[in-house]
């Protein structure tokens, strides 16, 4: 075993966690100073990873095992494919622009910063995760701090429900997987948590029928799965911004994350089962949030729903279970974790400045911060799958993909590109164009040079992987064609 | 250079050009119109080169010129992207590569350069005009230049791009990308001026409208591509597929595969090429700049959905044999299309704005060519495009520059009228001479004047091939659509030209400079002599002297399949004659000499039906009340009030009520009186343990934190202690 990277980089954070409150308590300045030094230490390591990741061999790479529970088949047990590099990718970038737009925190922000640590920490650890109890051990590691951040930093009005709602949705989410995660460990023919070994325990059908839909549903309800998506919005909205970009942008995905790794990987004949009603569910999804985000008044809601309906988009591409399909929603993934990170990132720079987040009181920012207005439009432009950015890449697969197996479904889907494009010009409109309205100052501060790289840089991505999707399509590619084969050779 | 490398660089110049401007140059205007312009120039040039290389004798007659790269892999394969020249692309690259230069060099005049900064004006905002002092010291108020001039050239650079990408493309993909990103430069050109609530929501509508066609183009390349796992033409074309599509059926009302793909792609161009019913929003994209609307109307946007269809032709057409009955998709076309002609010129009829009545035209004359392709004149439809391209081109900067030496009349008397209105003109003749001529030219291009005009040439082509194709519903509809178009355009000519002029803003109105009268000329040229490529070998007198080339070089892309004219009749030759010179004269007879600004002649001659005209049908407030007023109450009353936050919440909460219920129940009668009794012995024991267990509770958060974290570890070890 080499330098174990993954352990370097799941602990960088929990450690510059530590520090932060422990340490340099009565120094906010370096506590934020520490939390940027790390988190740019995660995101260079991600991208060491996706360099170092050897297309050739595919399958799981950076291996670290170390048993921890021998008798119970428990293992410290670390490792990543191609979508987990992706997703740590994600995760590196949106903890390091989380800190960045997070700057101005005054009010305790030494915890702030130190939880946010711990759950950049928690989110890695899932995605590098090749041990079931490993995984729901750095899963429930969020769980506190997430809530935490919620009533302390969030929105005054909200932030109690929105963030009892949400850590309560997250753990019956759990709690559900975890039953389903408990029976088919019993279920393995020999006792063991190891991932890998149970991709290939060639689990009986009625086992997959039956404990599919507890893993599934379980993980999916942290990816925000109707009916069981209002958690979503509602603590979206309640959360301070670094907090609403990494829900949204990386919670989210490890929902979906896990309920691909787990779920349908493990039991890939419980996943054709139920596909079709995944699809019905998604499906609901991608409209519902499309249509509800349309009527918002709230501009931070707007971006709440849209999260629902573009989530709907990669349980779609996951429950098409073909290649297109599959490539398409991880490519979602990844696309709409960076657009999404950029869009509440804006709209927190839009509120400090205006302490409004009602749109009918908002207008002509464009005047005063024209790189939000920029940023928002890009980012509202790979929402809405315009060519040339990353949405495009990721939703024509998935149309493509689930054209194949349900061609009603990619056709109610595909309306929701008009409607997307609705709210989001709607959106556009009211906040940045037009008049300034009287009560704001029209000379308020503009944004900052760490607000700009943390909008370029998004941005970047979002336009690089839209024109040369070669760039990460070979990484997804070699998981699909992993997870294919599950497929098939169930 | 090869051709294949030329073909690929096209859509470049453009796109850093864009880039340029965008980056760095976007503060000074002369570099930037100058970088927009080498540009777009750049990108004429090469598309000579590639058009000459095509109608030479080895040209792409026989074999089209192909060349592809892969872009985005999938599965096993490669989506593969690549540039495609045949007859049809190199037409279509030289009237886009003209208009297009025309209409950069005519923003530079447009957008008053050279001319001062205007006091008030503000960014988003249609500039007021300066006060400048003369050399005689008086001041004077005079045109002022645009504010965000460089921006402008950025954003046309940007759509120039999409159209030679969507151009030159050999596959359905990037067709379809060059496609949406002109739906978004439309969206940013349309709301130009975004401080002006009109152009915000034209800007919107437009990019809505034209999504819900994309949306299905969409499904229909999702369908052509998971059937033959290809979306290049030479694939999607091959007998081998169209024969496996035609004779699949697909799961839609027993349609054949190819009859479903078809009707899908056409609701693309319906909303592109702004066809009932999603005609809606050209008319309102006036709201832009005048040489974005030419830019819509006559270089790209419109152009690229008739553009699609014709290039689909094969796979609309599949199955149909010259004589046969017509394929639902050509059925589906002949129809829209007819319809839409007749009926946006009866609208274009009753407008009073100089430049909505060239929208409804526009509209109507897309009509035309759908129409056309509908009954199989394929190349009649390719004809029409082009010369249409350059006329209505020239009629948009013509009247941009009436707009414009009007504007000039209203700061020059400080009179308060609508520039735009055309019963506020009237005798422009003598004050703008070079654009009355050359508006002349186009006018009467629409309205196919015979002989000399290329409209005459390709509308007769439409009309015989409507005719000679036994569809004599279509040949009427069009016909009378035709006699509407001249009258209507000869009203819009004589209302603006002739006369004396109606208000003292006519009277000073200025011929413009030579920026815009440039372009103005040399599309006039094309507007004339664009026709006389296609004249029919069989016209009377006329027919042979020059050989039929466009249908000879256009007609080869249909390998000779269903494509013959086989008896010729006078009467869709006399019908032009007849529809053309009759309404131009009829236009000319009721509004040679209007005196009144008010009320147009046709209002009390037409009565109720003027008004009903006028208001577009009210099909704007038709789809207000039918589908945009439903829509929002389905999003705010029923998923959102009533499923999202009365069903689902509602649920939630009624769970967690339930749980609280079952507390205090269990709090009420079973933990008070049972336990709490009985307890009272111990209770003095749980007492002292309480103060000792008090140094746990700190009040800080973080000793909370290692607290619970220390439970989780005993308590994960003891559950499975118990487990195992």
């Amino acid at each position: 075993m080499g330098f174990p990277i993954l352990s370097v980089m799941i602990f960088v954070p929990f450690i510059a966690g530590l520090v932060i409150l422990f340490g340099t308590r009565q120094k906010p300045e370096l506590s934020k100073q520490v939390a940027l030094a790390a988190s740019i230490i995660v995101l260079l390591m991600t991208f060491a990873l996706w360099a170092s990741y050897s297309l050739d061999q595919a399958g799981y790479q950076f291996i670290e095992y170390i048993p921890w529970l021998p008798d119970l088949g428990i293992a410290y047990h670390l490792g990543v494919d191609g979508l987990g590099i992706a997703m740590l990718v994600l995760t590196g970038l949106v903890v390091f622009t989380g800190v960045m737009v997070s700057w101005n925190i005054n009010n305790r922000p030494h915890e702030f910063f130190a939880y946010l640590m711990f759950l950049a920490t928690s989110v890695l650890g899932v995605f590098s995760s090749q041990d079931l109890f490993l995984l729901f051990f750095f899963l429930e590691l969020a769980v506190f701090p997430k809530y935490l951040m919620i009533v302390i930093w969030g929105s005054p009005q909200t932030r109690k429900y929105g963030g009892m709602k949400l850590t309560l949705f997250l753990f019956i989410g759990s709690v559900i997987a975890l039953v389903g995660a408990l029976a088919i460990y019993f279920a393995a023919p020999e006792r063991t948590f190891n991932l890998i070994l149970l991709e290939q325990a060639g689990f009986s059908p009625d086992v997959q029928r039956l404990w599919f839909p507890f893993l599934f549903l379980g993980f999916a309800i942290l990816g925000g799965i109707f009916p069981f998506h209002s958690w979503a919005p509602d603590g979206h909205v309640a959360a301070p911004t670094a907090i609403s970009m990494l829900l949204a942008g990386v919670e989210m995905k490890v929902g979906v994350f896990a309920a691909l790794r787990v779920a349908i990987m493990l039991l890939p004949q419980g996943a054709q089962y139920w596909a079709n009603w995944i699809l019905v569910l998604a499906t609901i999804n991608v409209i519902y949030g499309a249509f509800i985000a349309m009527i918002q008044k709230d501009f931070k809601y707007v971006i709440g729903f849209s999260s629902v309906s573009h989530m709907g988009l990669v349980l779609i591409g996951f429950a098409s279970l073909n290649a297109d399909g599959l490539m398409g929603a991880g490519l979602q993934m990844f696309s709409h974790g960076i657009m999404t990170a950029l869009f509440f990132s804006i709209v927190g720079m839009v509120y400090d400045r205006t302490h409004t987040r009602e749109i009918a009181s908002l207008g002509g920012m464009v005047k005063v911060m024209p790189w939000a207005a920029v940023g928002f439009i890009i980012g509202g432009l790979v929402s809405m799958g315009m060519p040339g950015f990353s949405g495009f890449v990721a939703e024509l697969p998935i149309y493509l993909g689930v054209w194949r197996v349900a061609p009603l479904v990619a056709i109610i889907s595909a309306l929701s590109i008009v409607i997307t494009a609705a709210y989001i010009l709607l959106t556009v409109r009211r906040v940045f164009f037009g008049e300034l309205p009287e009560n704001l100052d029209p000379n308020m501060p503009g944004i900052s040079i760490k607000d700009k790289i943390s909008i370029g840089l998004l941005s970047l991505f979002m336009i690089v992987i839209g024109i040369f999707p070669g760039l990460m399509v070979p990484l997804i590619e070699s998981s699909v064609n992993h997870i294919l084969t599950l497929l098939g050779g169930a | 250079m090869n051709n294949e490398l030329i073909t690929w660089l096209i859509p470049l110049p453009p796109l850093i050009a864009f880039g340029l401007i965008v980056l760095f140059t976007n503060r000074s205007n002369r570099l930037s119109h100058s970088l927009a312009i080498i540009g777009a120039g750049l990108s004429w040039l090469l598309s000579m080169v590639v058009f000459f290389f095509a109608i030479s004798a080895n040209g792409v007659k026989e074999k089209a010129l192909i060349s592809n790269v892969n872009w985005l892999p999938t599965g096993d394969s490669w989506l593969k992207i690549g540039v495609q020249v045949d007859a049809l692309t190199a037409i279509m690259l030289f009237f886009v590569a003209w208009t297009v230069l025309m209409i950069f060099i005519y923003s530079v005049g447009y957008h008053n350069f050279g001319q001062p900064k205007g006091e008030h004006d503000l960014p988003g905002k249609q500039p007021h005009g300066a006060f400048v002092t003369g050399t005689d010291g008086k001041e004077k108020h005079v045109l002022s230049i645009e504010p965000m001039y460089a921006r402008f050239f950025a954003f046309i650079s940007l759509f120039a791009f999409a159209m030679f990408v969507l151009v030159v493309s050999n596959n359905l993909l990037t067709l379809y990308i060059g496609w949406e990103i002109m739906g978004l430069c439309s969206y940013l050109l349309i709301g130009f001026w975004y401080a002006k609530p009109s152009a915000k929501a034209a800007a919107q509508k437009a990019f809505l409208t034209t999504r819900i066609g994309d949306v299905f183009m969409l499904l229909g390349l999702a369908s052509l591509y998971t059937l033959t796992g290809s979306l290049q033409y030479e694939v999607i074309f091959s007998e081998q597929w169209l024969h496996f599509l035609t004779s699949h059926t697909s799961p839609v009302f027993g349609m054949s595969w190819a009859a479903l793909i078809g009707i899908l792609i056409f609701i693309g161009t319906v909303g592109k090429s702004s066809q009932f019913p999603l005609h809606v929003w050209l008319p309102d994209a006036m709201e832009g700049p005048t040489p974005v609307s030419a830019m819509i109307h006559a270089a790209t946007m419109v152009s690229a959905g008739v553009y699609l269809v014709i290039r689909f032709f094969p796979i609309l057409s599949a199955g149909y044999e010259a004589g046969g009955p017509l394929t639902t998709p050509m059925m589906a076309m002949a129809v829209i299309g007819s319809f839409t002609a007749l009926f946006s010129a009866t609208i274009a009829v009753a407008q009073r704005d100089v430049k909505r009545v060239l929208a409804y035209s526009t509209i109507s004359q897309l009509g035309f060519m759908v129409a056309a392709l509908g009954v199989g004149a394929y190349v009649a439809a390719a004809f029409h495009l082009v010369t249409h391209a350059f006329f209505k081109a020239l009629l948009f900067l013509g009247s941009g520059s009436i707009i414009h030496g009007m504007e000039h009349g209203v700061l020059h008397t400080g009179e308060h009228v609508d520039p735009q209105d055309m019963f506020n003109m009237g005798g422009l003749w003598k004050k703008m001479p070079i654009t009355f001529i050359t508006f002349l030219a186009g006018g009467l291009a629409l309205s196919g004047f015979p002989l000399i005009t290329a409209g005459f040439w390709s509308k007769d082509e439409i009309l015989s091939g409507a005719f000679n194709g036994g569809f004599i519903v279509v040949f009427v509809v069009l016909a009378i659509a035709a006699l509407l178009t001249a009258f209507y355009t000869m009203r819009q000519i004589s209302l603006v030209f002739f006369g004396k002029p109606r208000t003292m803003a006519a009277a000073h109105a200025h011929e413009t400079k030579w920026t815009m009268t440039l372009p103005l000329s040399v599309l006039a040229f094309f507007s004339i002599t664009a026709g006389w490529v296609g004249i029919p070998e069989a016209f009377p007198g006329l027919g042979g002297i020059l050989p039929n080339w466009f249908d000879s070089f256009v007609g080869s892309m249909l390998h000779a399949e269903g494509h013959e004219t086989v008896h010729h009749s006078s009467v869709p030759l006399i019908t032009s004659l007849a529809v053309a010179l009759g309404g131009l004269l009829l236009g000319y007879l009721v509004y040679k000499n209007i005196k009144d600004t008010q009320t147009d002649p046709m209002e009390w001659s037409l009565g109720g039906i003027y008004k009903v005209l006028a208001n577009k049908y009210y099909i704007d407030e038709f789809y207000q009340w039918a589908f945009i007023k439903p829509a929002k109450w389905l999003s705010e009353t029923f998923v959102y009030r009533w499923m999202d936050l009365f069903v689902i919440d509602g649920f939630f909460h009624g769970i967690a009520k339930l749980g609280l219920g079952l507390g205090n129940i269990f709090r009420q009668w079973f933990d008070l009186p049972v336990i709490n009794r009985g307890g009272d012995a111990i209770a003095s024991g749980t007492r002292r343990l309480g103060a000792d267990l008090k140094i746990f509770q700190s009040g800080r958060v973080q000793d909370y934190m290692l607290l619970s974290l220390a439970f989780a570890v005993v308590g994960a070890v003891v559950f499975f202690v118990i487990l195992f």
